[in-house]
């Protein structure tokens, strides 16, 4: 395929939509009940798309690789979800969502997807709400809504820190409920090894029990693939450990297209890495930057006392402080986007003004809100003399009203008590805006197979607002796909079942077996985890907040040589025939090795900075970002080739007819 | 610090396991109970012996997957806490620790410490859900107002993780504390409501099937839900349930 058609609907922006659900073609409802569905991923797009699909009357088979879908990483969510309610009556429409989503991502999605989101959005509550989602409520009992970064509407719904459990629960309830009328059939603790490919057309997956470690043929007219991010391929990142690429990288390897790998979005306020034990990064929500301000010393020296444990931030001067953020960003201060508070966090570290053990750490302080909010305490409680120290301890009862679930979180994690000494934060790896690239109906670039959720690139463009992957999920399982799909299943109607004796089903399963064999018998030097951390240094050092063209080139050479060596040496234990937790991994690695060579080889044909994709030679003298519109104003759609570094280059121009392209600027 | 660890190690459902020592050095305060495991496993690794089978995933407290007998304790000695959020700093350098799978007739062992919790799922399909279409026609979320503690009770309800630390907890091996916290959530918004009847009936009639045993009112289970889960939820479902048999 030469030409990448993303298939936009015709007409103005606002009627796309509409115009495209009136023009597609229906399945009957008698023939829907012959049409098979395979859903791979069952988080918040999976389940729900199930559900739908199963509601609507094809028969549906969900593929998990935990042991229920309520697990899904999507459960960690904390913030919230945005739809443009205008409940508020703060202004707030389908446009000025479309709007924010777009220039959030730094002009680099596509128009036609990111309005549809907005206009399906308000669907969304109303879905959620009749399921039984407990979103939080006003004293009136209406919704409340909160506002989140980046935008000047109250848009986010939300259910206290733990929103993507409430809706993930919501969408696995619905799942549940085509379980039990027998529309949906659940393949819990198996994990989808390859696609099959027949005529050019997907007609089915290889998949792996995990318990007994059976490997299974399954066939269907069209496979869903929405397995998540790959944010792992850091190794250090807020995924939930298991979380991989396999389905949509071997889905890449059977002919998908895959977009974007570059751009991943670093989250500034993260429990900063312990030691050399960590395995994972936990994330303090976004909404603490209301109230807390980012700083680190002002000199050296105090930096290096600090980290040298000879003295303590708390007891630093205010003039020995620079509060960075503020300094550089007057207008937005500590709000800034994610993508702009991460840097600058590192910009610092990297300067050597970092302050933990490690030198990877800024403050979030709270003094000043604890000082603040216990002024008004006092004052509005008669305390017309209250010493500071009664003001501050006041304040802090403030804030533990606000946050104390986080701070709580925070102590039990660092052993600090954030109420005494400021919280330490660090950037850290947490969405990939990246995924398969697909068109306006869903589709990847192999007939019948789909992608959905953050599997899919096509809708935050370089960086991603807070409270829009929820959206994303949601919108794309429960609105699109499930109207979008009966396009392309209308033309199978006659088509009979899928059968899975055929030479197709036959070659891939071979593949897939000698697979699994090589990787049980290399050498035995090292484990598994030992090439995934290898991987995530490189990574992180060369790929990570900021990129420079001779740093990609040698992380492609590295990572390649890394992937040579872990074919040759890697050492799995156990038997293909049980359970095998380190055989699992090592096959998710094994493409990550893959992904990782891939995603710097996209950074390096990126010569621009935008979003989550910095890049050193390309800013401003004062250090911003600098997009460049003229030549980069596409999406970058990359073609498998055996090696990734023979990976094609596709090229979707992306056309702006509604929004002018303009730079960023929160000064 | 220097620990001694006495694990559990079974090949899968039909073999027996038993406990087996593992003397482990270097252990920082600062690592998770499970990072704890991922440094015994990367030791065995290298010795060329199988690791230890645990599950988890999000290491964030949320997703429920980790679920370990730590001495004896669900989740271990800290209260409100996951074992992915409990940190070595709670144990002593010298220390003897007990890792055991979660114990019950309805959670069989799968291997090591992973056992089946697949009978949580069968409860939620009997009627976990509220019966509507996924449509996008469904009525303006804020047609039908709810009352704000109604709305933050259902929602405490709803946090339940479904890591099965209840099941283990009951000497009856009850799924009580679990079943009722959905059946509260569905029963306090108008929404539910109309459903509750049948929901409790099939909620509770799976809940049996599976072998899970009854409530004797010891709240073992509310002490050590990892969430906080309270038993006002079990006398919810009893109300629910009596009153279903009523109208019955």
């Amino acid at each position: 395929m030469a030409v990448l058609d993303s298939k936009i609907p015709q007409g103005p922006l606002d009627e796309k939509w509409v115009y495209h659900k009136n023009h597609i073609n229906l399945v009957n409802p008698a023939n829907k009940r012959n049409i098979d569905v395979i859903v791979v991923g069952t988080g918040l797009a999976g389940s729900s798309a199930a559900a739908t699909l199963g509601e609507l009357g094809y028969n549906v088979k969900t593929f998990c690789y935990n042991d229920s879908p309520r697990r899904a990483h999507s459960i960690a969510a904390q913030g919230g979800i945005n739809a443009a309610k205008n409940y508020q009556g703060d202004g707030d429409s389908n446009y000025r969502l479309f709007y924010d989503t777009i220039k959030g991502g730094d002009y680099r999605s596509r128009e036609a997807n990111v309005h549809r989101l907005a206009e399906v959005s308000s669907n969304i509550i109303d879905q959620c709400v009749a399921q039984g989602v407990p979103f939080a409520r006003e004293y009136g009992g209406l919704l409340d809504n909160r506002s989140f970064g980046g935008v000047l509407v109250s848009r986010t719904f939300y259910a206290a820190g733990q929103t993507g459990q409430q809706l993930l629960l919501g969408a696995y309830s619905a799942l549940n409920r085509q379980i039990n009328r027998g529309k949906v059939q659940p393949f819990n603790r198996h994990e989808m090894l390859d696609l099959v490919v027949v005529d050019g057309k997907a007609r089915g997956i290889i998949a792996r029990n995990l318990v007994t470690g059976e490997i299974e043929r399954h066939g269907a007219h069209a496979v869903v693939i929405a397995s998540g991010g790959y944010g792992n391929v850091f190794f250090l990142s807020t995924n939930a450990m298991g979380s991989n690429v396999m389905a949509a990288w071997r889905t890449h390897r059977r002919g998908a297209y895959f977009a974007n790998p570059c751009y991943t979005q670093i989250h500034p306020t993260c429990i900063p890495v312990s030691g050399e034990h960590q395995s994972k990064l936990t994330l303090m929500s976004e909404s603490l930057r209301n109230d807390g301000r980012i700083w680190v010393p002002k000199k050296k020296e105090d930096a290096e006392a600090i980290r040298a444990g000879k003295k303590r931030g708390v007891d630093l001067a205010e003039e020995d402080r620079d509060y960075y953020l503020e300094r550089r960003y007057p207008a937005f201060g500590n709000l800034v986007p994610r993508d702009v508070a991460s840097r600058a966090a590192k910009e610092r570290c990297d300067a050597g003004y970092g302050v933990n053990k490690t030198g990877q750490a800024v403050y979030l302080d709270f003094e000043a809100a604890f000082k603040r909010y216990g002024k008004v305490e006092a004052l509005t409680h008669g305390h017309k003399n209250a010493t500071e120290a009664e003001m501050i301890k006041l304040g802090k009862e403030v804030i533990k009203k606000k946050y104390g679930n986080l701070f709580d979180m925070y102590q039990n994690i660092s052993d600090d008590n954030p109420y005494e000494v400021p919280m330490k934060i660090f950037p850290a790896v947490h969405y990939t805006m990246g995924g398969l690239w697909v068109d306006y109906n869903l589709q990847t670039t192999i007939p019948g197979c789909f992608a959905a959720g953050e599997a899919n690139f096509s809708d935050h463009g370089a960086n991603r607002l807070g409270a829009s992957a929820l959206m994303q999920g949601l919108a794309d399982g429960y609105f699109v796909l499930p109207y979008t799909i009966g396009d392309y299943l209308a033309d199978e109607i006659r088509t009979g079942e899928i059968p899975t004796d055929t030479p197709e089903f036959d070659q891939t399963e071979k593949e897939t077996r000698e697979r699994i064999e090589k990787l049980l018998n290399g050498s035995g030097k090292h484990s598994v985890d030992y090439y995934h951390k290898k991987l995530g240094l490189i990574m992180w050092d060369k790929c990570g907040m900021s990129r420079n063209a001779t740093d990609l080139q040698s992380a492609m050479d590295e990572i390649r040589d890394l992937r040579e060596d872990f074919w040759a040496n890697v050492r799995v234990t156990g038997t293909a025939d049980t359970k095998n937790q380190e055989l699992e991994k090592a096959g998710r690695v094994a493409d990550f090795l893959e992904l990782g060579e891939l995603f710097a080889k996209d950074a390096l044909d990126r010569n621009e900075s935008c979003g989550g994709h910095f890049r050193e030679e390309y800013q401003t003298p004062e250090g911003e970002a600098l997009r460049d519109d003229e030549n980069y104003a596409y999406v970058s759609a990359w073609e498998y080739n055996e090696n990734p570094r023979d990976a094609k280059l596709h090229k979707e121009e992306l056309v702006f007819e509604n929004v002018e392209l303009k730079t960023r600027s929160y000064k | 610090m220097k620990l001694n660890l006495k694990i559990w190690r079974q090949e899968g459902p039909n073999v027996k396991g038993k406990l087996v020592d593992y003397p482990l050095d270097g252990v920082d305060g600062d690592m998770s109970f499970l990072e704890m495991m991922d440094i015994l496993n990367e030791e065995l690794i290298n010795k060329g012996d199988i690791p230890v089978e645990f599950d988890h995933d999000c290491r964030e407290g949320i997703c429920g997957s980790c679920n370990m007998m730590i001495n004896g304790e669900p989740h271990g000695p800290q209260k409100l806490t996951t074992t992915c959020q409990l940190h070595m700093r709670k144990f002593n350098d010298g220390d003897t620790i007990t890792i055991e799978p979660f114990r019950a007739k309805a959670f069989p062992v799968v291997k090591d410490l992973i056992v089946d919790r697949s009978a949580f799922d069968r409860i939620q399909q009997a009627g976990g859900y509220i019966s509507v279409n996924t449509s996008g026609n469904t009525q303006d979320a804020n047609s039908i107002p709810i009352e704000k503690e109604k709305a933050d009770e259902a929602f405490w309800s709803a946090t339940c993780i479904g890591c099965g630390a209840c099941v283990a907890a009951c000497k009856n091996a009850s799924a009580m504390l679990f079943t009722s916290a959905k059946i509260s959530q569905f029963a306090l918004l108008p929404q539910g409501e109309i459903e509750a009847t049948d929901r409790v009936e099939a909620m509770v009639r799976q809940m049996d099937e599976e072998g899970f045993g009854n409530c004797s009112n010891t709240g073992a289970c509310m002490v050590e839900c990892p969430k906080g889960i309270k038993l006002d939820n079990i006398a919810r479902m009893n109300r629910e349930y009596l009153k279903a048999e009523t109208i019955a």
